[in-house]
């Protein structure tokens, strides 16, 4: 009867073995409601853009643009940091976490001026993005163009 | 009732693919930076597969929303000037389809740049 399940540093190593994987859970669980719930709203802003007869190519834009205003007003009266800490990737991932990483830097860097302060740093995080995405996006076109002339 | 399964569709989506990112940060070392920039990368690279377009249809903002959504607008919008202007189109879709919310992310943290002071980090 007096079996023990556990030696008390087993029973330590167990509990540190199992806690990080709860927290995992846990990050895993509030990255995917707070992103799901910024796609929702995307998804309510594009109904609204259709009732708006926007056409297919500028109804996304709206919703782009009203996020990407969402996400740098939040990051400027400073809760977009604060739901960041909350649900990490949940925020970051969304098209309001790239405008968040282009406000929050430029909030940040005021104090060493107008120009390399606010103008550069606007691009801190946006900057690589665009370069990469850019620079993927004529890879491409240049690719399709070549397919599209070689088969046709 | 289509409408309710339209955000259900986004939703459920949407928080699929920040849960990669999830994963990307507990599970690796990569930086945020890297993180963002590889998801747009491999949005243009699923849409030049046709992987992404069918997602979109599916999810709709659960697909667009997200950066890999981002990148979708670039790659099918140098595609499509491809198909409008010839090779030089390569150079004009990505940035045109993007401009809204690129320009609307410069303007809006510029403003906000000016309007507001630093907060502490929390």
């Amino acid at each position: 009867m007096s079996r023990q399940p556990f030696t008390p540093d087993q029973y330590h190593e167990l509990v540190s073995k199992l806690t990080p994987s709860s927290r995992m859970l846990r990050g895993y669980w509030r990255a995917f409601w707070v992103g799901g719930l910024i796609c929702a709203v995307g998804q309510a802003l594009t109904l609204w853009a259709d009732t708006l007869h926007l056409g297919e190519v500028t109804s996304p834009m709206f919703t782009t643009g009203v996020l990407v205003f969402a996400g740098t007003t939040l990051t400027g009266i400073g809760v977009y940091d604060r739901i960041g800490q909350y649900a990490g990737a949940g925020s970051a991932i969304p098209v309001t976490g790239f405008a968040n990483s282009v406000a929050a830097p430029a909030i940040e860097f005021q104090r060493e001026g107008a120009v390399m302060g606010v103008g550069a740093r606007l691009f801190t995080l946006a900057g690589p993005v665009l370069a990469y995405g850019i620079a993927s996006s004529v890879v491409v076109g240049i690719a399709y163009w070549l397919i599209r002339g070689w088969v046709l | 009732m289509q409408t309710a399964m339209l955000f259900i569709r986004a939703f459920v989506v949407g928080g699929l693919i920040c849960d990669v990112g999830q994963l990307l940060i507990m599970r690796t070392k990569l930086t945020n930076a890297r993180i963002l920039v590889l998801f747009v990368v491999s949005g243009v690279a699923l849409t030049a597969l046709g992987v992404y377009k069918p997602l979109v249809d599916f999810a709709g903002a659960g697909a667009t929303v997200p950066l890999t959504g981002f990148g979708y607008s670039l790659a099918m919008g140098a595609i499509e000037a491809v198909n409008r202007y010839g090779l030089i189109g390569a150079f004009v879709g990505g940035i045109t389809r993007t401009a809204a919310g690129i320009t609307a992310a410069v303007v809006f943290g510029l403003i906000n740049a000016l309007v507001f002071k630093p907060h502490a980090k929390p």
